[in-house]
């Protein structure tokens, strides 16, 4: 089971290393809406810090979108995915490959551009590690639940537009409790609740996303 | 080994087939042939446990494939319409993954023989987007050369678009195959002489 | 023409409820229920919508306005529910390989969508006179909101997909992956609504609840769950006409041969 994994985890981060541009892209456009907002709202510093951490966190939610359908669309285009599909390694294992290898080239790198990030609103080392730890927890939901919806619309008219509009919802809670534990650092208190409630939310969804991943991919192909 | 009873299929509201049976033992040949949208592709997709029966049963050595998965999957080699080829990799790389895939490793020796094999010796080492058409094709096909130790060969289309060296290369890997006891179903518009030890054929209407 | 609606054994035909599976013997029994729930929809309405706007007593602080949430809780009520109903049918179609189940489901989502969408404007229709703003970030509109949301994504999907068999079954596995974030996502909104502390006005803490009121509230639930069932009911045999309309059942009844 551990050599399926191994497998498709190194085939994906090798592909996405010869397709770098995709992988660059979408970390600009990550910075890009984080810069979008100050220009919109002002450069007063007490609003930005008290707006920052949602608007990380939505930059990272659309950014993640971005990335999403690489997931699975490629591999649906050229036949790879029929070949996954009656793999001797069992589905399951192949999605959760899949999952991680799509976080360690879009959730990680978010993640660890963060406190750059952060630093433009002035945010406190506090706020700061909260942000970098709440992105860690909350990123890999965003690659479970985004791979979901990816799977769903493999081959739909209006993809990337509707796994928008699909995901977006069910991300609300990761965005609650991220921003929201950054929010609580920011103002002294412990984010312990948030962040846990963060864990407890990515733990339901490592049990719920591989199930309901196989079963699209299988229903794109029946 | 397998057994087919009462297969029928649907796509999108047609049904394309129905009541269609068939066994296929060891060293059997199964040619799959109809005109096009006759449900070919459906027919070998079924029995590759891709897609799931309107009606019907797979059976293979005794037990549904549906609750086999990858215990089936393990003892089977499916070429589909569809090559499976990435671009970004060689097709030295590509032929690597796809056995992995299927839960096979082979030496970079035995990689370099099967594509020389199959004629592709000279671009083993370059992306696959620099290939043409039919050596993409042949890349997918090349598996076929380390293949020995699958029981059940299915393979869609396998010689379409294939030049005289590559199609006889082919045809020799599955008569192959056929003598060690090996169990192939392929689909063809075009004949092909295969000595098999039972051969049969199905024809699909449209 | 294929008219099963079962893939399971057929033989034992023991149970009405099977036989019923079938689109072909539910249409004209559908056909045949509508009226029915039609007039229990009137029925629960009438008395409700008497006490709600003539019985239940004037609201101190908020004056007559305030009726307006003899509309929007049962909304706000029937919006989930039907959410539930809908992720049910959506995944009895998909265990049981049933077609009925799928269309069912695709049935129910436009009324679900409809009644969020009341429960979003009456609760803009109450904030309004009020509170002096048309929207309140709190926690149940808001809540709705992100239902409404869920509604156009399982509508979409279901619409963009041609093959109606993926199309069921796609939405069927969003409908679960939905109903079981739901919880999360109400408990998560509820959460942020505490924290940012800035709604001090809550749709929520709505007058304390006179019995009238309650029973109003109840009638007015009943009623629009009639209503749910009989244009359900309705949308689901034109589904069903749409859907079988190669099959010869179908073309009779139309008159075409």
């Amino acid at each position: 089971m551990l050599g399926g994994l191994q497998t498709i985890v190194a085939r994906d981060l090798r592909l996405s290393m010869r397709r770098r541009g995709d992988v660059l892209n979408h970390l600009v456009f990550f910075v890009i809406v984080v810069t979008l907002f100050p220009l919109g709202v002002g450069a007063e510093p007490n609003l930005l810090r008290a707006m920052a951490p949602g608007i990380v966190w939505v930059a990272a939610l659309l950014a993640a979108m971005l990335s999403l359908q690489r997931m699975f669309a490629s591999d649906y285009a050229d036949g790879s995915l029929e070949q996954m599909l009656i793999s001797a390694h069992p589905l399951g294992v192949i999605v959760v490959g899949k999952f991680i290898a799509h976080w360690l080239v879009s959730g990680l790198p978010v993640t660890l551009l963060a406190p750059l990030v952060g630093v433009q609103f002035d945010l406190s080392q506090q706020a700061l590690a909260v942000l970098t730890v709440s992105l860690l927890v909350g990123t890999p939901v965003l690659s479970l639940i985004g791979g979901v919806g990816a799977a769903l619309t493999l081959g739909v008219r209006g993809g990337g537009v509707l796994l928008a509009l699909l995901v977006l919802p069910l991300f609300v809670p990761v965005l609650i409790f991220g921003a929201g534990g950054v929010s609580e650092a920011q103002a002294g208190m412990s984010a312990a609740p948030h962040l846990s409630l963060l864990g407890a939310f990515l733990a339901m969804s490592c049990v719920v996303a591989p199930w309901a991943t196989c079963a699209a991919l299988r229903i794109a192909y029946d | 080994m397998m057994e087919v009873r009462d297969l029928a299929c649907e796509r999108g509201d047609v049904r394309l087939f129905s009541g269609l049976e068939f066994s296929l033992g060891e060293g059997g040949l199964l040619l799959v042939q109809g005109p096009n949208g006759s449900g070919k592709t459906s027919l070998l997709r079924l029995v590759a446990g891709l897609s799931r029966p309107a009606a019907g049963t797979v059976r293979w050595r005794g037990e549904e494939i549906a609750g086999l998965r990858e215990a089936y999957a393990r003892e089977l080699l499916f070429v589909g319409h569809a090559n499976a080829v990435k671009d970004e990799f060689s097709a030295d790389e590509n032929l690597a993954i796809s056995l992995e895939l299927c839960g096979r490793r082979a030496t970079a020796a035995a990689r370099a023989g099967a594509l020389d094999r199959i004629g592709l010796a000279t671009r083993a080492s370059l992306p696959a987007r620099y290939l043409s058409q039919g050596q993409k094709r042949r890349v997918a096909l090349a598996r076929l050369c380390l293949a020995a130790d699958f029981p059940l060969w299915i393979l869609d289309e396998p010689f379409a678009a294939l030049d005289g060296g590559a199609l006889a290369t082919v045809v020799a890997l599955v008569d192959a195959h056929l003598e060690r006891g090996g169990a192939v179903i392929l689909t063809s518009h075009q004949e092909v002489s295969i000595a098999a030890r039972t051969r049969f054929s199905i024809a699909l209407e449209g | 023409m294929a008219t099963e609606g079962y893939r399971l054994d057929s033989e034992t035909s023991g149970s009405w409820l099977l036989k019923l599976a079938a689109p072909q013997a539910f249409f004209p029994v559908a056909g045949r229920m509508i009226p029915w729930f039609a007039v229990l929809a009137v029925l629960f309405a009438l008395p409700g919508l008497y006490l709600s706007f003539f019985v239940a007593p004037t609201d101190f602080q908020q004056g007559e306005a305030y009726r307006v949430i003899f509309l929007h809780v049962p909304a706000a009520w029937m919006s989930m529910f039907l959410y539930l109903v809908m992720a049910f049918w959506a995944a009895l179609g998909l265990i049981l390989n049933t077609r009925l189940s799928g269309m069912m489901a695709s049935a129910v989502a436009p009324t679900g969508a409809m009644f969020t969408f009341l429960a979003l404007w009456s609760g803009a229709l109450w904030g309004k006179p009020t509170w002096g703003t048309w929207w309140v970030w709190d926690a149940r509109l808001t809540s709705e909101l992100i239902l409404l949301f869920l509604y156009f994504g399982f509508i979409a999907l279901t619409n963009a997909i041609d093959d109606p068999r993926r199309a069921d079954r796609a939405g069927a596995v969003l409908a679960i992956v939905g109903v079981v974030n739901i919880p999360i996502i109400y408990f998560s909104v509820k959460w942020w609504n505490t924290l940012h502390q800035g709604a001090s006005v809550s749709l929520t803490r709505a007058p304390s609840m006179a019995t009238t009121m309650l029973v109003g509230m109840l009638l007015m639930s009943l009623a629009a769950w009639m209503y749910s069932i009989a244009v359900a009911l309705w949308r689901v045999r034109s589904i069903i006409l749409e859907r079988e309309r190669d099959a010869q059942w179908v073309r009779e009844l139309r008159g075409v041969q």
